[in-house]
């Protein structure tokens, strides 16, 4: 026989889980006690004052005024506080650290599709290492999923046409859900997987156990000459495009006469739809690549390109 | 006022015409504050996307007719005075005055009509329907096509309510020529102009929103 | 109020002196029913008809629970499940609990309650009557087709390309329905400013007109973008042009943004008329006078206000920005203080007073009880970084039928009990109703409680298949499902059995105050032999006197 399982709190494997359950914990203990105050209060007045009772019933002097202002006044300082306390929590759960591993992720009727940046693929999996910040930064191919892994409290919905990211710090090694949580069709229940968080060096064993397949960002040099970017922003190009050395984080003057940091989504905008954002001094000549590119694809190019900054003057001459 | 001396229609849950006239007026305003609503939505959606892609919605707005949307708020307005002229008749209690500039404000609606359907024939013809015959000159195709989607869908939910428009007022009118259903019970026709002059109102907005976008720069 | 003289003005068809034919027995033929202006007869057409809609809402709901007994699909297929939710939130929703209470004792009680013969536009609310049928009879063809697998957020772009079903029919039927909604709100808004009988000044209102004056406000302004969104979503599904699908350069949380403006809004439509039943039951069942009279009243309109301005508390997760989240998280915290006050307010109002269980305060109770957790878990909504974690989970499911169905239907069951007898002229068997009000709470909370442990645990919602160590939670809520499933078909048996074999009630049989208890029961055609003057503030209880019949 099968042996029932019953599980009352998730596990706890990320940075985030423990600042996440203390909120729980005492918004538990709050509206519990608010709860039971109220229940015990109005049962108390039920029996005290059933009908029939020799209860004192003189009607109380003075208007309801005090009382009201005290309960409308005293919620109002406490949900402050639980504002400010899950909101910085919230606040957190958008800033990765600079050392975060990035994977990006792409997700699809109905699976998960994750690259590693050392070009490694899975499906439906995630094997990770504990104590590295991880930042998935991800998209969709169709309609709008949810990247969910309760054990380290945090979710993420996964919008076709953008990126969405989330990161956390496994910290605890084991076999975790994955869930696809926002509602995607047919067999939206099926779009589960498993995160593994493998101590450091079980984690090189897996690795080592797997072919090594080209980087993510070698696979991006690759593509971006066979797409033909190499031809326009190159340094010896005939046409005339910006140069994309360094772009990443940078700040990028507009035709419009704005500036605009050159993020993950800046790069996938001007790849799809290279109009929407001109570039200062520039004319309206690249063509759209909406349709014409992979999700993966796209992601290689963007890591690609994210690499040129870091790595400075000695890739200037590719 | 005068009601108490004359002989008034008024429904049996209301005390008097006043109460009636009170609750008709409030009824139509609150009505209004829904169509604003129903409306305000694709505002809100026009107003996002020309932020996001303010070139594209400047370059597909140049390829509307401005000549058809400036007769057509020509139209509009006149017959808005009109219908203003026709709320002050029928507080006047003329019924063939009334039933007269009735007659105008309807015919100047449907002219608004006529007109916006030579505009859109003129959009078909050129490709500017959206959907798979959708053809543009523009840098950004897509974001064109997009513009005149919420060109054709707000333009045609506003003559839909021309037309509304125009058949009521018709109707009002006939039955000013006809009968004295209006004498000292002008509270429909008051009504009727609010309605309109809404419609004209939310033109005044649809014309230089969808007509005008940088057409100074060009 | 200009209506002093109009008593004897108004002509009545009957002389003042003989009894006039109640509502019910002016006429009998079929015509006379589906033809009527009387506000009475069109909330007993909107009764009949939302019954029916709750017991389809409540097969889909049967048949999913039926299904999550066990963690394989093993009952019916994803396709199958996923429009059995879709049916289930539609259905219950738009054809149960947005017209519940204020179409069935609101179109009632409304007019009697203010002192008025019929509401303002008696043709326009049978007009929104057979609006509400049309849009009903759009949803029933839909589901009888095939059914439609969006869920009932219908978000793009799935709901606008690769949904299966006849999206566009239910969309068309909520949208016909909608209008339905917005005629309903705009005619007791009038009604309520225009209709007032002298003395029925805005302070000496009961607070269920109060509530549903605010709930027709939100159903006025937030219904037509409901409907102008769902229009602009099936236009996109027919002709494959729009502006929320990515692929066509759209940006799908415009549909959020939009949906939602209307939908979190509509949540307060669901609950402040079942605040407004429950200010009346507490008092009269109390014997005194409401505590924080004024409080209430205002708590009522600061929820409307405040609910039109938390909707992106559900998209926290969307990849709307952090700014925008922090905003409605701060707001979302703010719209559970006048929730709170009413909470406190009722349970004051029972010190000191002189307190009867008969099965309305029953059901008051038990409203009190589930609301508070209901908004109680709203905290843990609003609260940024649990929300993050419990978004999209059994929790969300489990807080919102705390307020919909522990919260409305409730207060809704609450409310019909108690003016049954004005509506009917006859009382219920009392034991077997109060058996049927405890059987539901008891169910309701075996069904729905183990769902809060569920979300925290990572359930997502919309799982036909499920990860096996949620399945003893799932066999308690099924368990649960199927205790409120009989608790729901006992009132239907024993109130029509009562309706023509219960017996006779008399005009007051609570002793309430209220204008609509000074009636017959039934109440004639036209409320009131000659138009009431009102001289004093509502609930004049006495609780040293809990016998005494109000003045």
């Amino acid at each position: 026989m099968r042996p029932i399982l019953l599980s009352l709190f998730p596990s706890s494997a990320s940075n985030l889980a423990p600042a996440v359950d203390h909120i729980y914990f005492a918004l538990l203990i709050l509206c519990g006690g608010v709860a039971s105050l109220i229940a015990v209060v109005a049962l108390y007045f039920c029996i005290r004052y059933r009908q029939g009772s020799k209860a004192d019933r003189t009607p109380a002097q003075g208007g309801p005024l005090k009382l009201e202002l005290t309960w409308t006044i005293i919620p109002f300082f406490i949900f402050l506080a639980l504002f400010f306390w899950a909101a910085n929590v919230f606040f957190g759960m958008s800033r990765p650290p600079g050392n975060a591993t990035e994977i990006y992720v792409v997700g699809k009727q109905w699976m998960w599709k994750m690259q590693h940046p050392d070009g490694r693929r899975e499906i439906n999996e995630l094997h990770l290492p504990v104590g590295q910040p991880v930042r998935l930064i991800m998209t969709s191919q169709d309609v709008i999923h949810d990247f969910f892994v309760p054990a380290f409290r945090n979710k993420q919905d996964v919008v076709p046409g953008r990126y969405t990211s989330e990161w956390f710090t496994p910290t605890k090694p084991g076999k975790y859900h994955l869930f696809c949580s926002q509602y995607c069709g047919t067999d939206h229940s099926l779009m589960v997987g498993w995160v593994y968080v493998m101590e450091p060096a079980e984690h090189a064993k897996w690795l080592a156990g797997q072919p090594a397949p080209d980087s993510l960002i070698a696979t991006g040099e690759r593509a971006f000459r066979t797409r033909g970017c190499s031809g326009c922003h190159a340094p010896n190009a005939t046409l005339r495009a910006p140069l994309l050395d360094g772009i990443y984080g940078k700040q990028v003057p507009l035709a419009d006469s704005t500036l605009i940091t050159a993020d993950d989504q800046y790069l996938r905008d001007s790849i799809l739809l290279p109009n929407k954002q001109l570039t200062a001094g520039y004319q309206p000549i690249m063509p759209t690549y909406q349709g014409q590119i992979s999700e993966e694809e796209l992601n290689a190019i963007i890591a690609y390109l994210k690499s040129l900054g870091n790595e400075g003057e000695d890739k200037r001459e590719r | 006022m005068s009601a108490a001396t004359l002989p008034v229609r008024f429904e049996h849950q209301f005390d008097d015409p006043a109460q009636q006239r009170h609750a008709a007026t409030l009824g139509m305003w609150i009505f209004l504050a829904t169509e604003i609503l129903f409306f305000g939505a694709m505002f809100l959606g026009y107003t996002a996307y020309r932020v996001y892609y303010p070139q594209a919605f400047a370059e597909a707005s140049r390829h509307t007719l401005i000549a058809f949307g400036a007769t057509n708020t020509a139209v509009l307005l006149i017959s808005s005075t009109v219908m203003a002229f026709a709320v002050g008749a029928a507080g006047r209690n003329k019924s063939r005055p009334l039933a007269t500039l009735l007659f105008v404000a309807a015919a100047l609606g449907a002219t608004f009509l006529v007109i916006k359907g030579f505009e859109y024939s003129r959009e078909i013809h050129e490709g500017l329907l959206p959907g798979r015959h959708f053809r543009i000159d523009v840098a950004d195709r897509m974001h064109a096509e997009m513009f005149f989607y919420i060109y054709w869908v707000v333009t045609g939910v506003h003559a839909l309510h021309v037309t509304i428009g125009v058949i009521l007022i018709a109707f009002f009118g006939f039955r000013a020529w006809f009968t004295d259903a209006f004498r000292d019970h002008d509270t429909p026709i008051e009504l009727l102009g609010l309605y309109w002059h809404f419609v004209d109102i939310v033109w005044v907005f649809l014309f230089p929103l969808l007509y005008m976008i940088d057409r100074h720069t060009s | 109020m200009t209506a002093q003289t109009s008593a004897t003005s108004h002509l009545s068809p009957f002389p003042s002196h003989a009894p006039s034919p109640s509502y019910l027995s002016v006429r009998h033929t079929i015509s006379s029913w589906l033809l009527t202006t009387d506000h009475k007869r069109i909330a007993l057409l909107y009764m009949a008809s939302i019954t029916l809609f709750f017991f389809v809402g409540g097969a889909a709901a049967t048949l999913m629970r039926l299904e999550l007994l066990t963690p394989q699909g093993d009952l019916v297929t994803s396709e199958t499940y996923n429009k059995l939710f879709t049916i289930h939130g539609v259905v219950m929703v738009w054809f149960f609990l947005i017209p519940s209470i204020p179409t069935v004792l609101g179109n009632f009680l409304l007019p009697m309650m203010i002192g008025a013969r019929d509401v303002a536009f008696p043709k326009l609310n049978l007009v929104s009557w057979y609006l509400f049928m049309a849009g009903g009879a759009c949803a029933v063809f839909s589901i009888l087709t095939g059914g439609v697998d969006t869920g009932w957020t219908f978000y793009t772009p799935y709901s606008s390309t690769y949904a299966n079903g006849h999206v566009i029919a239910m969309a068309t039927g909520i949208f016909i329905a909608g209008f339905g909604s917005i005629a309903t709100g705009l005619n007791f808004i009038v009604t309520t400013h225009t209709m007032r009988a002298p003395g029925m000044t805005w302070l000496r209102l009961p607070l269920f007109v109060w509530s549903l004056y605010t709930t027709s406000i939100i159903l006025v302004l937030a219904t037509p973008v409901l409907a102008i969104t769902l229009a602009l979503m099936a236009l996109e599904r027919a002709f494959g042009v729009g502006i929320f699908n990515p692929a066509l350069g759209g940006d799908p949380l415009l549909f959020q943004h939009l949906f939602w403006f209307y939908s979190h809004p509509a949540v307060y439509i669901m609950i402040l008329p079942g605040m407004g039943v429950v200010s009346e039951l507490i008092p009269c069942f109390a014997r005194k006078p409401i505590f924080g009279y004024h409080f209430i009243a205002y708590a009522s309109v600061a929820i409307g206000v405040l609910g039109f301005l938390v909707w992106g508390h559900h998209m926290f997760v969307s990849s709307q920005s952090v700014y925008a989240g922090m905003i409605f998280s701060v707001l979302s915290f703010m719209v559970a203080i006048p929730s709170a006050i009413k909470v406190f307010n009722w349970t004051a109002t029972l010190y000191k007073g002189s307190i009867s269980f008969h099965t309305p305060m029953y059901y008051a109770l038990g409203f009190v009880g589930l609301f508070t957790i209901g908004g109680l878990t709203g905290l843990f909504l609003a609260a940024l970084a649990v929300d993050v974690h419990v978004h999209d989970t059994y929790f969300v499911i489990a807080h919102f039928h705390y307020i919909m169905v522990g919260g409305m239907v409730m207060a809704y069951l609450g409310g019909l009990h108690f003016w049954f007898p004005k509506i009917s002229g006859r009382m219920y068997p009392e034991w077997i109703a109060k058996l049927a009000a405890v059987t539901i709470f008891a169910g309701f909370n075996l069904t729905f409680f183990p769902q809060f442990i569920l979300g925290y645990l990572g359930m997502p919602r919309r799982y036909h298949v499920y990860a096996p160590e949620f399945q003893v939670l799932n066999v308690l809520s099924t368990a649960g499902a199927s205790i409120l499933a009989l608790g729901y078909i006992l009132p239907l048996i024993y109130l029509s059995w009562s309706w023509r074999y219960g017996r006779i009630a008399g005009p007051n049989p609570w002793r309430a105050t209220g204008l609509e208890w000074t009636t017959a029961s039934p109440p004639p055609k036209d409320n009131f032999e000659t138009t009431p003057i009102v001289t004093e503030p509502p609930y004049q209880y006495d609780a040293r006197a809990p016998e005494l019949e109000p003045a």
